[in-house]
Protein backbone atom coordinates (compact mmCIF):
# COMPACT_ATOMS: atom_id res chain seq x y z
CA UNK A 1 0.00 0.00 0.00
CA UNK A 2 2.66 2.41 0.97
CA UNK A 3 4.66 2.05 -2.06
CA UNK A 4 1.99 3.85 -3.96
CA UNK A 5 1.45 6.77 -1.58
CA UNK A 6 5.38 7.11 -2.03
CA UNK A 7 5.57 10.00 -4.43
CA UNK A 8 7.16 9.36 -7.45
CA UNK A 9 8.53 11.40 -9.83
CA UNK A 10 5.93 11.40 -11.91
CA UNK A 11 3.43 12.25 -8.76
CA UNK A 12 5.83 14.82 -7.75
CA UNK A 13 5.42 16.82 -11.51
CA UNK A 14 1.74 16.24 -10.92
CA UNK A 15 2.26 18.62 -8.28
CA UNK A 16 4.59 20.83 -9.32
CA UNK A 17 3.57 22.01 -12.75
CA UNK A 18 -0.35 23.09 -11.36
CA UNK A 19 1.11 24.40 -8.31
CA UNK A 20 3.67 26.56 -10.14
CA UNK A 21 0.96 27.28 -12.68
CA UNK A 22 -1.05 28.79 -10.18
CA UNK A 23 1.14 30.65 -8.09
CA UNK A 24 2.11 32.59 -11.05
CA UNK A 25 -0.93 33.18 -12.82
CA UNK A 26 -3.19 33.54 -9.77
CA UNK A 27 -1.45 34.27 -6.55
CA UNK A 28 1.36 36.37 -8.36
CA UNK A 29 -1.35 38.78 -10.25
CA UNK A 30 -2.90 39.99 -6.79
CA UNK A 31 0.09 40.98 -5.28
CA UNK A 32 0.10 42.79 -8.69
CA UNK A 33 -2.94 44.65 -8.46
CA UNK A 34 -1.94 45.72 -4.64
CA UNK A 35 1.20 47.27 -6.14
CA UNK A 36 -0.79 48.79 -8.72
CA UNK A 37 -3.16 49.97 -6.24
CA UNK A 38 -1.02 52.38 -4.86
CA UNK A 39 0.65 53.37 -8.10
CA UNK A 40 -0.72 56.70 -9.63
CA UNK A 41 -2.51 56.98 -13.27
CA UNK A 42 -0.46 58.63 -16.04
CA UNK A 43 -1.19 59.53 -19.50
CA UNK A 44 0.90 56.67 -21.51
CA UNK A 45 0.94 52.79 -22.73
CA UNK A 46 0.24 51.61 -19.99
CA UNK A 47 -1.36 54.14 -18.54
CA UNK A 48 -0.22 54.20 -14.39
CA UNK A 49 2.84 54.77 -12.80
CA UNK A 50 3.99 52.18 -10.50
CA UNK A 51 4.74 52.73 -6.80
CA UNK A 52 8.33 51.08 -6.83
CA UNK A 53 10.44 52.69 -10.23
CA UNK A 54 13.72 51.63 -10.89
CA UNK A 55 15.48 54.81 -12.38
CA UNK A 56 18.63 54.03 -14.83
CA UNK A 57 17.28 50.76 -13.84
CA UNK A 58 19.26 50.87 -10.97
CA UNK A 59 18.69 52.32 -8.14
CA UNK A 60 14.88 51.66 -7.01
CA UNK A 61 12.94 54.84 -5.34
CA UNK A 62 9.33 53.85 -3.66
CA UNK A 63 6.73 56.18 -4.13
CA UNK A 64 3.69 54.93 -2.55
CA UNK A 65 0.54 56.41 -3.56
CA UNK A 66 -2.52 56.47 -1.00
CA UNK A 67 -4.89 58.73 -3.25
CA UNK A 68 -6.68 56.05 -5.07
CA UNK A 69 -7.75 54.42 -1.36
CA UNK A 70 -8.53 57.89 -0.26
CA UNK A 71 -10.66 58.59 -3.19
CA UNK A 72 -12.84 55.42 -2.96
CA UNK A 73 -13.79 56.26 0.90
CA UNK A 74 -13.95 59.99 -0.14
CA UNK A 75 -16.73 59.45 -2.97
CA UNK A 76 -20.29 58.25 -1.86
CA UNK A 77 -20.76 57.15 -5.42
CA UNK A 78 -17.78 53.97 -4.73
CA UNK A 79 -19.49 53.27 -0.90
CA UNK A 80 -22.90 52.78 -2.38
CA UNK A 81 -22.18 50.54 -5.09
CA UNK A 82 -19.72 48.71 -2.64
CA UNK A 83 -23.05 48.66 0.15
CA UNK A 84 -25.38 47.85 -3.18
CA UNK A 85 -23.48 44.96 -4.32
CA UNK A 86 -23.20 43.18 -0.97
CA UNK A 87 -27.37 43.75 -0.48
CA UNK A 88 -28.48 42.79 -3.61
CA UNK A 89 -26.24 39.68 -3.52
CA UNK A 90 -27.27 39.38 0.08
CA UNK A 91 -31.00 39.46 -1.63
CA UNK A 92 -30.19 37.03 -4.25
CA UNK A 93 -28.75 34.69 -2.15
CA UNK A 94 -31.60 34.20 -0.13
CA UNK A 95 -34.31 34.06 -2.90
CA UNK A 96 -32.13 31.47 -4.29
CA UNK A 97 -32.30 29.92 -0.97
CA UNK A 98 -36.07 29.82 -0.81
CA UNK A 99 -36.53 28.90 -3.82
CA UNK A 100 -34.05 26.55 -4.76
CA UNK A 101 -34.35 24.35 -0.99
CA UNK A 102 -38.01 23.26 -2.08
CA UNK A 103 -36.69 22.70 -5.68
CA UNK A 104 -33.52 20.23 -3.95
CA UNK A 105 -35.78 18.64 -1.45
CA UNK A 106 -38.22 17.40 -4.46
CA UNK A 107 -36.01 16.08 -6.30
CA UNK A 108 -34.28 14.34 -3.72
CA UNK A 109 -37.21 12.61 -2.87
CA UNK A 110 -38.20 11.40 -5.85
CA UNK A 111 -38.23 8.22 -7.55
CA UNK A 112 -34.49 7.14 -8.19
CA UNK A 113 -34.84 7.11 -11.81
CA UNK A 114 -36.14 10.54 -11.78
CA UNK A 115 -33.31 12.15 -10.23
CA UNK A 116 -30.79 12.40 -12.58
CA UNK A 117 -32.74 13.90 -15.37
CA UNK A 118 -34.40 16.15 -12.89
CA UNK A 119 -30.86 17.50 -11.66
CA UNK A 120 -29.92 17.69 -15.47
CA UNK A 121 -32.79 20.31 -16.24
CA UNK A 122 -31.35 22.27 -13.91
CA UNK A 123 -28.26 22.17 -14.90
CA UNK A 124 -28.98 22.23 -19.09
CA UNK A 125 -29.59 26.25 -19.32
CA UNK A 126 -25.94 26.36 -17.50
CA UNK A 127 -24.18 25.00 -20.31
CA UNK A 128 -26.09 27.67 -22.92
CA UNK A 129 -24.26 31.07 -22.78
CA UNK A 130 -24.92 33.67 -19.87
CA UNK A 131 -24.62 36.88 -21.87
CA UNK A 132 -27.68 35.48 -23.54
CA UNK A 133 -29.90 34.30 -21.01
CA UNK A 134 -29.14 37.61 -19.37
CA UNK A 135 -30.40 39.11 -22.73
CA UNK A 136 -33.56 36.94 -23.09
CA UNK A 137 -35.36 38.84 -20.03
CA UNK A 138 -34.92 42.43 -21.49
CA UNK A 139 -37.31 40.96 -24.17
CA UNK A 140 -39.67 40.08 -21.26
CA UNK A 141 -39.22 42.70 -19.07
CA UNK A 142 -38.88 46.14 -20.93
CA UNK A 143 -42.11 48.10 -20.99
CA UNK A 144 -43.64 46.45 -23.64
CA UNK A 145 -42.20 43.14 -23.39
CA UNK A 146 -43.95 39.80 -22.85
CA UNK A 147 -44.25 39.83 -19.27
CA UNK A 148 -46.16 43.76 -19.47
CA UNK A 149 -48.04 42.45 -22.43
CA UNK A 150 -49.13 39.26 -20.83
CA UNK A 151 -50.41 40.96 -17.79
CA UNK A 152 -51.89 43.70 -19.80
CA UNK A 153 -53.80 41.22 -21.79
CA UNK A 154 -55.20 39.33 -18.94
CA UNK A 155 -56.37 42.25 -17.18
CA UNK A 156 -54.55 42.51 -13.93
CA UNK A 157 -53.06 45.66 -14.70
CA UNK A 158 -54.16 48.78 -16.64
CA UNK A 159 -50.61 50.10 -17.28
CA UNK A 160 -47.08 48.71 -18.21
CA UNK A 161 -45.18 48.08 -14.92
CA UNK A 162 -41.84 49.26 -14.52
CA UNK A 163 -39.63 46.28 -14.41
CA UNK A 164 -36.46 46.76 -16.24
CA UNK A 165 -33.92 48.82 -15.77
CA UNK A 166 -33.95 48.49 -11.60
CA UNK A 167 -33.62 46.51 -8.99
CA UNK A 168 -36.56 44.02 -9.70
CA UNK A 169 -34.65 42.90 -12.95
CA UNK A 170 -31.23 43.07 -11.26
CA UNK A 171 -32.66 40.51 -8.89
CA UNK A 172 -34.48 38.65 -10.93
CA UNK A 173 -31.45 38.08 -13.25
CA UNK A 174 -29.05 37.01 -10.53
CA UNK A 175 -31.44 34.50 -8.79
CA UNK A 176 -32.00 33.39 -12.59
CA UNK A 177 -28.30 32.93 -13.31
CA UNK A 178 -26.98 31.23 -9.57
CA UNK A 179 -30.00 29.29 -8.74
CA UNK A 180 -28.06 26.25 -10.12
CA UNK A 181 -25.27 26.87 -7.98
CA UNK A 182 -27.86 26.74 -4.92
CA UNK A 183 -29.38 23.91 -6.01
CA UNK A 184 -26.13 21.33 -6.54
CA UNK A 185 -25.07 21.54 -3.34
CA UNK A 186 -28.09 21.57 -1.42
CA UNK A 187 -29.35 18.34 -3.40
CA UNK A 188 -25.85 16.83 -2.32
CA UNK A 189 -26.15 16.78 0.95
CA UNK A 190 -29.87 16.59 0.86
CA UNK A 191 -29.59 13.24 -1.25
CA UNK A 192 -27.14 11.49 1.10
CA UNK A 193 -29.43 11.52 4.25
CA UNK A 194 -30.65 8.41 5.47
CA UNK A 195 -34.90 8.44 4.95
CA UNK A 196 -34.74 6.19 8.29
CA UNK A 197 -33.41 9.64 10.58
CA UNK A 198 -37.32 10.81 9.38
CA UNK A 199 -39.21 7.94 9.84
CA UNK A 200 -37.23 6.73 13.35
CA UNK A 201 -39.01 10.72 14.16
CA UNK A 202 -42.29 10.06 12.76
CA UNK A 203 -42.44 6.64 14.95
CA UNK A 204 -42.20 8.44 18.10
CA UNK A 205 -44.26 10.68 16.92
CA UNK A 206 -42.95 13.94 15.87
CA UNK A 207 -44.98 15.72 13.18
CA UNK A 208 -43.21 16.43 9.69
CA UNK A 209 -43.10 19.71 9.82
CA UNK A 210 -41.06 19.19 13.24
CA UNK A 211 -39.72 16.37 12.06
CA UNK A 212 -38.37 18.52 8.86
CA UNK A 213 -37.27 21.86 11.47
CA UNK A 214 -35.07 19.55 14.09
CA UNK A 215 -33.67 16.63 11.87
CA UNK A 216 -33.37 17.40 8.13
CA UNK A 217 -32.85 21.21 8.27
CA UNK A 218 -29.52 20.73 10.72
CA UNK A 219 -28.56 18.16 8.20
CA UNK A 220 -28.40 20.30 5.45
CA UNK A 221 -26.91 23.08 6.94
CA UNK A 222 -23.34 22.26 5.01
CA UNK A 223 -25.73 22.18 1.55
CA UNK A 224 -27.09 25.29 2.37
CA UNK A 225 -23.86 26.89 3.60
CA UNK A 226 -21.74 26.06 0.29
CA UNK A 227 -24.68 26.90 -2.00
CA UNK A 228 -25.18 30.30 -0.04
CA UNK A 229 -21.64 31.13 -0.41
CA UNK A 230 -21.28 29.87 -4.37
CA UNK A 231 -24.19 31.98 -4.73
CA UNK A 232 -23.36 35.25 -2.95
CA UNK A 233 -19.41 35.40 -3.83
CA UNK A 234 -19.91 35.79 -7.30
CA UNK A 235 -23.20 38.03 -7.38
CA UNK A 236 -21.10 40.53 -5.57
CA UNK A 237 -18.80 41.10 -8.27
CA UNK A 238 -21.04 40.96 -11.41
CA UNK A 239 -21.15 42.80 -14.08
CA UNK A 240 -23.09 41.70 -16.79
CA UNK A 241 -26.42 41.91 -14.98
CA UNK A 242 -25.67 45.55 -13.39
CA UNK A 243 -24.73 46.46 -16.75
CA UNK A 244 -28.03 45.10 -18.95
CA UNK A 245 -30.47 45.01 -16.68
CA UNK A 246 -29.74 47.81 -13.95
CA UNK A 247 -30.70 51.41 -14.08
CA UNK A 248 -28.64 54.35 -12.35
CA UNK A 249 -30.08 52.95 -8.59
CA UNK A 250 -28.59 49.41 -8.93
CA UNK A 251 -24.52 50.44 -9.95
CA UNK A 252 -22.71 47.79 -8.34
CA UNK A 253 -19.09 47.67 -7.34
CA UNK A 254 -17.85 45.09 -10.11
CA UNK A 255 -19.89 48.11 -13.23
CA UNK A 256 -17.89 50.48 -11.27
CA UNK A 257 -14.58 47.93 -11.55
CA UNK A 258 -15.56 48.08 -15.35
CA UNK A 259 -16.47 51.81 -15.71
CA UNK A 260 -12.65 52.84 -13.87
CA UNK A 261 -10.86 50.31 -16.15
CA UNK A 262 -12.51 50.67 -19.70
CA UNK A 263 -13.93 54.35 -19.72
CA UNK A 264 -12.07 56.23 -17.27
CA UNK A 265 -9.00 54.32 -17.96
CA UNK A 266 -7.61 54.76 -14.27
CA UNK A 267 -6.01 51.48 -13.75
CA UNK A 268 -4.88 52.36 -10.54
CA UNK A 269 -8.04 53.37 -9.34
CA UNK A 270 -9.92 49.76 -10.93
CA UNK A 271 -6.76 48.28 -8.95
CA UNK A 272 -7.92 49.63 -5.67
CA UNK A 273 -11.97 48.75 -6.32
CA UNK A 274 -10.44 44.85 -6.53
CA UNK A 275 -8.40 45.32 -3.70
CA UNK A 276 -11.57 46.49 -1.75
CA UNK A 277 -13.88 43.90 -3.04
CA UNK A 278 -10.85 41.11 -2.01
CA UNK A 279 -10.99 42.54 1.61
CA UNK A 280 -14.78 42.30 1.65
CA UNK A 281 -14.68 38.74 0.01
CA UNK A 282 -12.03 36.68 1.38
CA UNK A 283 -13.54 35.33 4.85
CA UNK A 284 -16.64 33.90 2.58
CA UNK A 285 -13.56 33.16 -0.10
CA UNK A 286 -11.95 31.00 3.02
CA UNK A 287 -15.18 29.68 3.68
CA UNK A 288 -16.58 28.37 0.37
CA UNK A 289 -13.17 26.72 -0.24
CA UNK A 290 -13.54 24.81 2.93
CA UNK A 291 -17.34 23.55 2.21
CA UNK A 292 -15.95 22.74 -1.38
CA UNK A 293 -13.15 20.78 0.04
CA UNK A 294 -15.20 18.84 1.89
CA UNK A 295 -17.06 17.17 -0.75
CA UNK A 296 -19.90 18.84 -1.34
CA UNK A 297 -19.24 19.45 -5.03
CA UNK A 298 -18.96 15.72 -5.46
CA UNK A 299 -22.09 16.13 -7.13
CA UNK B 1 -44.49 13.10 3.79
CA UNK B 2 -48.57 14.65 3.91
CA UNK B 3 -50.01 14.90 0.63
CA UNK B 4 -50.70 18.86 0.81
CA UNK B 5 -46.81 19.08 1.81
CA UNK B 6 -46.04 16.95 -1.77
CA UNK B 7 -48.27 18.58 -3.52
CA UNK B 8 -46.69 22.06 -2.60
CA UNK B 9 -43.03 20.94 -3.11
CA UNK B 10 -44.05 19.48 -6.99
CA UNK B 11 -45.79 22.91 -7.34
CA UNK B 12 -42.37 24.98 -6.44
CA UNK B 13 -40.06 22.64 -8.33
CA UNK B 14 -42.43 22.91 -11.91
CA UNK B 15 -42.53 26.91 -11.17
CA UNK B 16 -38.83 26.69 -10.93
CA UNK B 17 -38.95 24.54 -14.36
CA UNK B 18 -40.89 27.27 -15.61
CA UNK B 19 -38.56 30.23 -14.39
CA UNK B 20 -35.46 28.40 -15.43
CA UNK B 21 -37.26 27.74 -18.98
CA UNK B 22 -38.87 30.53 -20.19
CA UNK B 23 -36.51 32.96 -21.02
CA UNK B 24 -35.18 30.06 -22.89
CA UNK B 25 -38.23 29.07 -24.41
CA UNK B 26 -39.11 32.50 -25.42
CA UNK B 27 -35.87 33.19 -27.23
CA UNK B 28 -36.17 30.99 -29.43
CA UNK B 29 -39.95 30.96 -30.77
CA UNK B 30 -39.09 34.83 -31.03
CA UNK B 31 -35.67 34.15 -33.62
CA UNK B 32 -38.44 32.77 -35.94
CA UNK B 33 -40.60 36.15 -36.00
CA UNK B 34 -40.53 38.25 -39.33
CA UNK B 35 -40.91 41.44 -37.32
CA UNK B 36 -37.80 43.10 -35.85
CA UNK B 37 -40.14 44.03 -32.90
CA UNK B 38 -39.33 40.94 -30.79
CA UNK B 39 -42.50 41.03 -29.09
CA UNK B 40 -44.78 41.68 -31.86
CA UNK B 41 -45.30 38.20 -33.74
CA UNK B 42 -44.99 38.97 -37.28
CA UNK B 43 -45.49 35.33 -38.82
CA UNK B 44 -43.06 32.53 -39.12
CA UNK B 45 -39.62 33.48 -40.66
CA UNK B 46 -36.20 32.01 -40.81
CA UNK B 47 -34.70 35.67 -42.10
CA UNK B 48 -32.31 36.16 -38.58
CA UNK B 49 -30.84 33.08 -39.67
CA UNK B 50 -29.32 34.36 -42.80
CA UNK B 51 -28.69 37.38 -41.68
CA UNK B 52 -26.88 35.70 -39.00
CA UNK B 53 -25.08 33.41 -41.34
CA UNK B 54 -23.91 36.41 -43.60
CA UNK B 55 -22.60 38.62 -40.74
CA UNK B 56 -19.19 38.18 -41.08
CA UNK B 57 -18.18 39.80 -37.61
CA UNK B 58 -20.48 37.31 -35.85
CA UNK B 59 -18.58 34.34 -38.41
CA UNK B 60 -14.76 35.74 -37.02
CA UNK B 61 -15.67 35.84 -33.39
CA UNK B 62 -16.91 32.31 -33.67
CA UNK B 63 -14.20 30.89 -35.56
CA UNK B 64 -12.02 32.64 -32.42
CA UNK B 65 -14.07 31.81 -29.61
CA UNK B 66 -14.10 28.18 -30.69
CA UNK B 67 -10.00 28.04 -31.39
CA UNK B 68 -9.82 29.56 -27.87
CA UNK B 69 -12.10 27.03 -26.33
CA UNK B 70 -10.54 24.20 -27.73
CA UNK B 71 -7.15 25.50 -26.37
CA UNK B 72 -7.49 26.42 -23.20
CA UNK B 73 -9.92 23.22 -22.65
CA UNK B 74 -7.05 20.91 -23.42
CA UNK B 75 -4.56 23.04 -21.38
CA UNK B 76 -6.90 22.99 -18.56
CA UNK B 77 -7.85 18.99 -18.77
CA UNK B 78 -4.05 18.68 -18.38
CA UNK B 79 -3.01 21.12 -16.15
CA UNK B 80 -6.52 19.99 -13.91
CA UNK B 81 -6.11 16.17 -14.34
CA UNK B 82 -2.61 16.74 -12.74
CA UNK B 83 -4.12 19.11 -9.92
CA UNK B 84 -6.62 16.63 -9.53
CA UNK B 85 -4.80 13.93 -8.42
CA UNK B 86 -2.54 16.20 -6.49
CA UNK B 87 -5.05 17.13 -4.11
CA UNK B 88 -6.78 13.25 -4.31
CA UNK B 89 -3.91 11.04 -3.84
CA UNK B 90 -1.46 13.28 -2.08
CA UNK B 91 -2.22 14.16 1.35
CA UNK B 92 0.70 15.67 2.74
CA UNK B 93 2.80 17.90 0.94
CA UNK B 94 4.98 21.01 1.28
CA UNK B 95 1.86 24.10 0.21
CA UNK B 96 -0.66 21.60 0.32
CA UNK B 97 -3.30 24.41 1.96
CA UNK B 98 -1.89 26.95 -0.26
CA UNK B 99 -2.52 24.50 -3.18
CA UNK B 100 -6.15 23.78 -2.01
CA UNK B 101 -7.08 27.50 -2.02
CA UNK B 102 -5.41 28.09 -5.44
CA UNK B 103 -7.34 25.40 -6.77
CA UNK B 104 -10.94 26.04 -4.83
CA UNK B 105 -10.83 30.19 -4.74
CA UNK B 106 -11.00 30.20 -8.96
CA UNK B 107 -14.41 29.00 -8.82
CA UNK B 108 -15.94 31.77 -6.91
CA UNK B 109 -13.77 34.89 -7.72
CA UNK B 110 -15.18 36.99 -8.91
CA UNK B 111 -14.58 37.66 -12.83
CA UNK B 112 -13.84 41.40 -12.86
CA UNK B 113 -11.19 40.81 -10.72
CA UNK B 114 -9.47 37.69 -12.07
CA UNK B 115 -9.76 39.54 -15.44
CA UNK B 116 -7.70 42.96 -14.18
CA UNK B 117 -5.41 40.66 -12.39
CA UNK B 118 -4.18 38.73 -15.04
CA UNK B 119 -4.08 41.35 -17.12
CA UNK B 120 -1.38 43.41 -15.21
CA UNK B 121 0.37 40.40 -14.73
CA UNK B 122 0.54 39.95 -18.63
CA UNK B 123 1.80 43.47 -18.88
CA UNK B 124 4.57 43.18 -16.00
CA UNK B 125 5.73 40.03 -17.86
CA UNK B 126 5.93 41.69 -20.99
CA UNK B 127 7.73 44.51 -19.32
CA UNK B 128 10.27 42.26 -17.65
CA UNK B 129 10.02 39.10 -20.29
CA UNK B 130 9.43 40.61 -23.48
CA UNK B 131 6.89 38.10 -23.59
CA UNK B 132 3.27 38.04 -24.20
CA UNK B 133 4.54 40.60 -26.88
CA UNK B 134 1.08 41.39 -27.51
CA UNK B 135 -2.05 40.49 -26.22
CA UNK B 136 -4.45 38.50 -28.12
CA UNK B 137 -5.61 34.81 -28.85
CA UNK B 138 -2.42 33.63 -26.55
CA UNK B 139 -3.33 35.65 -23.41
CA UNK B 140 -6.85 34.77 -23.50
CA UNK B 141 -5.80 30.89 -23.76
CA UNK B 142 -3.64 31.08 -20.59
CA UNK B 143 -5.96 33.24 -18.57
CA UNK B 144 -9.35 30.99 -19.37
CA UNK B 145 -6.78 27.62 -18.97
CA UNK B 146 -6.22 28.94 -15.34
CA UNK B 147 -9.39 29.56 -14.06
CA UNK B 148 -11.03 26.70 -15.78
CA UNK B 149 -8.15 24.29 -14.65
CA UNK B 150 -9.84 24.69 -10.90
CA UNK B 151 -13.12 23.01 -12.74
CA UNK B 152 -10.90 20.12 -13.80
CA UNK B 153 -9.12 19.37 -10.82
CA UNK B 154 -12.66 19.64 -8.77
CA UNK B 155 -14.56 17.03 -10.87
CA UNK B 156 -11.24 14.91 -10.96
CA UNK B 157 -10.00 15.03 -7.38
CA UNK B 158 -14.10 13.84 -7.09
CA UNK B 159 -13.90 11.07 -9.05
CA UNK B 160 -10.64 9.80 -7.51
CA UNK B 161 -11.80 9.62 -4.47
CA UNK B 162 -14.13 7.47 -4.89
CA UNK B 163 -12.05 5.12 -7.00
CA UNK B 164 -11.50 1.49 -5.87
CA UNK B 165 -7.42 1.16 -5.95
CA UNK B 166 -7.63 -2.26 -5.79
CA UNK B 167 -6.95 -2.58 -9.62
CA UNK B 168 -4.10 -0.25 -9.75
CA UNK B 169 -2.89 -2.32 -7.00
CA UNK B 170 -3.33 -6.10 -8.93
CA UNK B 171 -1.61 -4.03 -12.03
CA UNK B 172 1.95 -2.91 -9.92
CA UNK B 173 1.51 -6.39 -8.03
CA UNK B 174 1.73 -7.98 -11.58
CA UNK B 175 4.58 -6.01 -12.80
CA UNK B 176 3.24 -3.11 -14.38
CA UNK B 177 5.28 0.28 -14.28
CA UNK B 178 3.35 2.91 -13.06
CA UNK B 179 3.13 4.87 -15.57
CA UNK B 180 1.45 2.28 -17.56
CA UNK B 181 -0.59 2.01 -14.81
CA UNK B 182 -1.64 5.30 -15.25
CA UNK B 183 -2.33 4.98 -18.77
CA UNK B 184 -3.65 1.70 -19.13
CA UNK B 185 -6.06 1.27 -15.65
CA UNK B 186 -6.61 4.44 -14.26
CA UNK B 187 -6.99 7.47 -17.35
CA UNK B 188 -9.54 5.21 -18.62
CA UNK B 189 -11.41 4.27 -15.85
CA UNK B 190 -11.94 8.16 -15.24
CA UNK B 191 -12.84 8.94 -18.45
CA UNK B 192 -16.20 10.09 -17.95
CA UNK B 193 -14.37 12.68 -15.92
CA UNK B 194 -12.19 13.70 -17.94
CA UNK B 195 -14.78 14.30 -20.58
CA UNK B 196 -17.11 16.27 -18.62
CA UNK B 197 -13.86 18.52 -17.44
CA UNK B 198 -13.08 18.95 -20.98
CA UNK B 199 -16.70 20.16 -21.49
CA UNK B 200 -17.20 22.15 -18.90
CA UNK B 201 -13.72 23.87 -19.84
CA UNK B 202 -14.85 24.37 -23.59
CA UNK B 203 -18.29 26.31 -22.33
CA UNK B 204 -16.69 28.18 -19.81
CA UNK B 205 -14.13 29.41 -21.79
CA UNK B 206 -17.19 29.79 -25.13
CA UNK B 207 -18.69 31.96 -22.23
CA UNK B 208 -16.52 34.33 -21.09
CA UNK B 209 -16.89 37.75 -21.49
CA UNK B 210 -15.55 39.92 -18.76
CA UNK B 211 -11.96 38.08 -18.43
CA UNK B 212 -11.98 38.08 -22.25
CA UNK B 213 -12.06 41.39 -22.23
CA UNK B 214 -9.59 42.36 -20.04
CA UNK B 215 -6.85 40.23 -21.55
CA UNK B 216 -7.98 40.49 -24.93
CA UNK B 217 -5.77 42.50 -28.02
CA UNK B 218 -7.34 44.72 -30.40
CA UNK B 219 -7.02 41.74 -33.27
CA UNK B 220 -9.01 38.90 -30.98
CA UNK B 221 -12.85 39.93 -30.64
CA UNK B 222 -14.50 37.05 -29.41
CA UNK B 223 -17.98 35.77 -29.68
CA UNK B 224 -19.38 37.20 -26.43
CA UNK B 225 -17.31 40.06 -26.98
CA UNK B 226 -19.70 40.77 -29.99
CA UNK B 227 -23.21 39.65 -28.27
CA UNK B 228 -22.42 42.28 -25.87
CA UNK B 229 -21.91 45.08 -28.21
CA UNK B 230 -24.58 43.97 -29.96
CA UNK B 231 -27.31 43.42 -27.06
CA UNK B 232 -26.20 46.85 -25.58
CA UNK B 233 -27.55 48.68 -28.30
CA UNK B 234 -30.87 46.66 -27.18
CA UNK B 235 -32.79 43.64 -28.94
CA UNK B 236 -30.94 41.67 -31.72
CA UNK B 237 -33.48 39.19 -33.84
CA UNK B 238 -29.88 37.81 -35.02
CA UNK B 239 -29.08 37.03 -31.12
CA UNK B 240 -31.98 35.00 -31.17
CA UNK B 241 -31.31 33.07 -33.87
CA UNK B 242 -27.76 32.74 -32.35
CA UNK B 243 -29.08 31.88 -28.80
CA UNK B 244 -31.35 28.87 -30.87
CA UNK B 245 -28.37 27.59 -32.57
CA UNK B 246 -26.27 27.21 -28.86
CA UNK B 247 -29.50 25.92 -27.16
CA UNK B 248 -30.09 23.12 -30.68
CA UNK B 249 -26.33 21.88 -30.11
CA UNK B 250 -26.40 21.96 -26.73
CA UNK B 251 -29.64 19.96 -26.78
CA UNK B 252 -28.35 17.38 -28.93
CA UNK B 253 -25.21 16.45 -27.26
CA UNK B 254 -26.85 16.10 -24.11
CA UNK B 255 -29.03 13.57 -26.05
CA UNK B 256 -26.71 11.64 -27.54
CA UNK B 257 -24.64 11.49 -23.90
CA UNK B 258 -27.82 10.45 -22.44
CA UNK B 259 -27.99 7.66 -25.05
CA UNK B 260 -24.51 6.65 -24.23
CA UNK B 261 -25.01 6.12 -20.76
CA UNK B 262 -28.41 4.53 -21.28
CA UNK B 263 -26.67 1.79 -23.94
CA UNK B 264 -23.62 1.55 -21.14
CA UNK B 265 -26.01 0.46 -18.21
CA UNK B 266 -27.49 -1.64 -20.02
CA UNK B 267 -24.84 -3.66 -21.39
CA UNK B 268 -22.82 -3.53 -17.96
CA UNK B 269 -26.26 -3.89 -16.06
CA UNK B 270 -25.45 -2.02 -13.91
CA UNK B 271 -25.94 2.40 -13.72
CA UNK B 272 -22.30 3.78 -14.74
Amino acid sequence: MRAIVNPRPGARLAIAVPFAWLLLLFLAPFLIVAGISFGESSIGIPPYTPPLVFSDGIVPTLNVNLGNYALLLGDSLYIRAYLNAVEFAAIATAICLALGYPMAYAIARAPRTWRNPLLMLVILPFWTSFLIRVYAWIGILKTNGLLNNLLLASGLIDQPLPLLNNLFSVEIALVYSYLPFMILPLYATLERMDPALLEAAADLGCRPFRAFLTVTLPLSLPGIAAGCLLVFIPAVGEFVIPDLLGGPDTLMIGKVLWDEFFTNRDWPVASAVAIAMLVLLVAPIALAQRAIGRGVGAA
Amino acid sequence: MSTRASLLLTGVLAFGYLFLYAPIASLIIYSFNASRLVTVWAGFSTRWYGELIGNEAIRAAAATSLEIAVLSASAALVLGTAGGFALARHRRFAGRTLFVFMTTAPLVMPEVITGLSLLLLFIVMEDWLGWPADRGITTIVLAHATFAMAFVAIIVQARLAAFDRSLEEAALDLGARPWKVLLVITLPLIAPALVTGWLLAFTLSLDDLVIASFVSGPASTTLPMVIFSSVRLGISPQINALATIFVAVVAILVLIAFWISLRRSKESGSPS
